[in-house]
């Protein structure tokens, strides 16, 4: 029996794309022939099934799974028309969280774990319950930072969350494995000094990075239409989550749009490509 | 002009170098302080006013530490700055 690996995708602030990041890496991984399930566990903020474009699909959620009111089975989204690999549990609406047991969650989780390749935990945002009880059966976490100095000091606070409070920490005293992604990067402002850089931030929390995303205009759109922007290969926003799959899955692949593009028409003429 | 102004460019940190060093003095506060005991605070503030009621000191006179030395072992270093002769 094969066990799947459980990511959770992490912050401590909000609004710096953990969802995004969810949604593409669970694309990514799919289209990548691997049998993928993502859980947001955005008690009261449902949001994930919009950025995959199943909301038409929800009829039962995380939170009912968990109180038995209906099967496990029947609160999983198949995706098919992102990937025949990909499914999705969808939140629930409702704000109690106290159904959110370590009991509960445990049991969901290592259930998807026998069944999927990878289980990804959409994390809220916040050091409270939700986020808590996201991170605490995962394998591994992607801690996504935006380059700006709350969202660096939020994502150190979550480092030591992560290095005290999951399971294999409590029960075995181990460290989770801790990928940075930092995302919504933007060359030009780092070069100009308004923006921490790759550097700067890698100095502070000091972990393994594992993809930079670029700012990218096609990100709201890939939302808009329902359709992780990985799934967008002409975009650098797509192509970096690509290469961030690649990374997860063991290959060494170079960091790409971290320094500003220099085109220069006669560049671009005899200069290759 | 050109000129004063490339010397007030080179000379001005960029909001991003401010920033970083703002984060790093702030993370390492933090850090550390995340990793003192929940009652160390307190109990701070208590062996502060028994020594008070002997020796006049200010409260940043008091300095505790707990480390790790070890496997099985912390330390608790209590440091005490106090004016002789008064
Ligand atoms: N690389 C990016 N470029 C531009 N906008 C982005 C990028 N990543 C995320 N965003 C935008 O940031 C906002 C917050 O993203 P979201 O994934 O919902 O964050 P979180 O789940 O951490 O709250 C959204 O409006 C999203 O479109
Ligand atoms: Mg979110």
């Amino acid at each position: 029996m094969s066990k799947g690996k459980v990511f959770v995708v992490t912050s401590g602030k909000g609004g710096v794309g953990k969802t995004t990041t969810s949604a593409s890496v669970a694309a990514g991984l799919a289209l990548a022939g691997k049998k993928t399930v993502v859980i947001d566990f955005d008690v009261g903020l449902r949001n994930l099934d919009l950025i995959l474009g199943c909301e038409r699909k929800v009829v039962f959620d995380f939170i009912q799974a968990l109180k038995k009111e209906c099967k496990l089975n029947q609160a999983i989204i198949h995706v098919k028309q992102i990937s025949d690999n990909l499914y999705m549990i969808p939140a629930s609406q409702t704000r109690d969280k106290d159904h959110l047991t370590h009991e509960g969650v445990k049991e969901i989780i290592s259930q998807l774990a026998e069944e999927f390749d990878y289980v990804i935990c959409d994390s809220p945002a916040g050091i409270e319950k939700g986020a808590k009880m996201a991170m605490y059966f995962a394998d591994e976490a992607i801690v996504v930072t935006n380059p700006e100095i709350s969202s660096v000091r939020d994502s150190d606070r979550i480092l030591g969350f992560l290095d005290s409070s999951t399971r294999l920490a409590e029960e075995e005293g181990k460290r989770i494995p801790q990928h940075l992604l930092i995302t919504r990067y933007s060359p030009d402002r780092v070069e100009s000094g308004e923006m921490l850089s790759i550097q700067d931030i890698d100095d502070i929390l000091s972990i393994p990075l594992v993809g930079v995303i670029p700012e990218s205009r096609v990100v709201l759109d890939s939302s808009n239409q329902g359709k992780p922007v990985v799934l967008n290969s002409q975009d650098p926003a797509g192509q970096a989550y690509e290469d961030v799959i690649k990374r997860l899955l063991g290959d060494d692949v170079p960091m790409r749009f971290t320094e500003i593009e220099k085109k220069s028409f006669l560049g671009r003429l005899f200069g290759g490509r | 002009m050109s000129g004063i102004f490339t010397f007030w460019r080179a000379n001005k940190k960029t909001s991003a170098s401010i920033a970083k060093d703002r984060l790093q003095v702030l993370v390492a506060h933090e850090r550390s302080a995340n990793q003192q005991p929940e009652w160390m605070p307190k109990m701070q503030r208590e062996i502060l006013d028994v020594i008070r009621k002997y020796v006049p000191i200010a409260s940043d006179d008091l300095k505790m530490e707990v480390r790790n030395e070890g496997e099985n072992v912390s330390v608790i270093e209590i440091n005490v700055d106090y004016p002789i002769g008064k």
